[in-house]
């Protein structure tokens, strides 16, 4: 549904039980992957939670450049500085994460060293919401910036456009996180996958 | 028609105790850091007096200010506005730990920002580091990185209670050994400590 001409809102399964994992608890320490917005911020706070927010494709474009980052991602030295810049946090430091797609724009190497680094910043208990594409895209699709407008819809601010580095069907996923303890996957109609992963 | 020549008259400027200085005067970079009436881009309605720290002057140290202060210079060190608002200019580069009731963020901030009240990032701004305050809003194309931690406001009282005490009135500002003679200040209620170059 659009409701200007930028911005479209989707119905979402994976962020409606995102947020009944936080129910219930006040003071929790979210992270936003997205980069901030109001909304975001103002649903997060708004729940009496704290939020640290993060541009990580800003970070990710800019460590390894806008076209043909993939071999960039293989050089050990950036991608060590662009994990302290994007995730050097303590362990153990949230009780969230809404990590959206970024994942899909990682190279193996990286995506495994990022999602071991989530693991051990998320609290045992921690939730993590990410998306995915659930078929493989041949051609550069429209990319999206994510924001909560409340807890059953995402707003989606157009972001250029982007083919996937990588694609994941279950199985991937549950290989991906399989260090977790538990992974549920949502199927939606317009073909992303909303993942709820449990730490 | 009628009233032409009357309208012309009403308009007419009458100086009060001498000719005000021009527009241009106060605009111009010559002036680095006054308590002239602000020219900042955030309109002050309160009738309070405003500090400017122009965009050609570098302050490394500590700023306390007892008015609202726009910075459209370069600082580092610390900003401590304790009931007043402080106003980042879009030329303004602020690399300092942060403390005001009111914060208005169009250039850049790396530093921890503690504000009693409202934060308000600008689309052009950029703030990197922790926020603790009572509300915030933030435009779209504002790059902010950090933690965000709402402090509700207790009824008739500031939320941050563990802001700093301003030093007493007395306390002299400390004059750096090498501040410039372009940075100083004709407010009695702004405070600088530390060393101030002045750019041109």
């Amino acid at each position: 549904m659009k409701t200007s001409a930028e911005l479209e809102t989707r119905t979402s399964r994976g962020l409606e039980q995102f947020c009944a994992s936080l129910d219930g608890r006040a003071g929790l320490k979210i992270l936003d992957l997205a980069g901030a917005s109001q909304s975001t911020i103002s649903f997060v706070t708004g729940q009496g939670h704290s939020l640290y927010s993060e541009d990580f494709m800003m970070q990710l474009e800019e460590c390894f450049g806008e076209g043909g980052f993939n071999e960039n991602q293989a050089d050990p030295v950036s991608a060590e500085r662009f994990l302290q810049g994007a995730l050097g946090f303590p362990p153990d430091g949230f009780d969230g994460a809404l990590v959206w797609d970024v994942l899909e724009n990682l190279g193996s190497g990286l995506l495994m060293r990022v999602v071991a680094r989530l693991h051990a910043i998320l609290r045992p208990g921690a939730s993590l919401l990410a998306l995915f594409h659930a078929e493989e895209q041949k051609a550069p699709a429209p990319a999206f910036s994510y924001r909560i407008q409340d807890r059953r819809t995402i707003l989606m601010t157009p972001r250029g456009a982007r083919r996937p580095v990588q694609f994941f069907n279950n199985r991937n996923l549950e290989r991906l996180f399989q260090d977790f303890q538990s992974v549920k996957f949502f199927l939606t109609r317009d073909a992303l996958r909303e993942v709820i992963v449990k730490r | 028609m009628w009233n032409r020549n009357r309208k012309e008259e009403d308009f007419t400027p009458k100086p009060v105790g001498g000719p005000p200085p021009a527009a241009s005067e106060l605009a111009k970079e010559g002036i680095p850091m006054s308590t002239l009436p602000s020219r900042s881009p955030e309109p002050h309605h309160e009738g309070g007096r405003s500090a400017v720290l122009g965009k050609s002057v570098i302050l490394k140290g500590q700023i306390i200010s007892r008015e609202d202060l726009t910075i459209d210079g370069e600082v580092e060190g610390s900003v401590e506005l304790k009931e007043h608002r402080l106003t980042i200019g879009p030329n303004g580069k602020v690399k300092a730990s942060v403390k005001a009731r009111e914060l208005v963020v169009i250039g850049t901030i790396h530093g921890d920002v503690e504000i009693s009240d409202k934060i308000d990032i600008r689309r052009e701004a950029k703030l990197v580091g922790d926020i603790k305050t009572a509300r915030v809003v933030i435009e779209d194309g504002a790059y902010f990185k950090g933690n965000i931690d709402i402090v509700r406001q207790e009824a008739g009282r500031p939320a941050t209670s563990t802001l700093a005490p301003a030093p007493a009135p007395s306390t002299p500002a400390l004059k750096p050994a090498n501040q410039a003679s372009s940075a100083s200040t004709s407010s009695p209620s702004a405070l600088a400590a530390g060393a101030a170059d002045g750019k041109r």
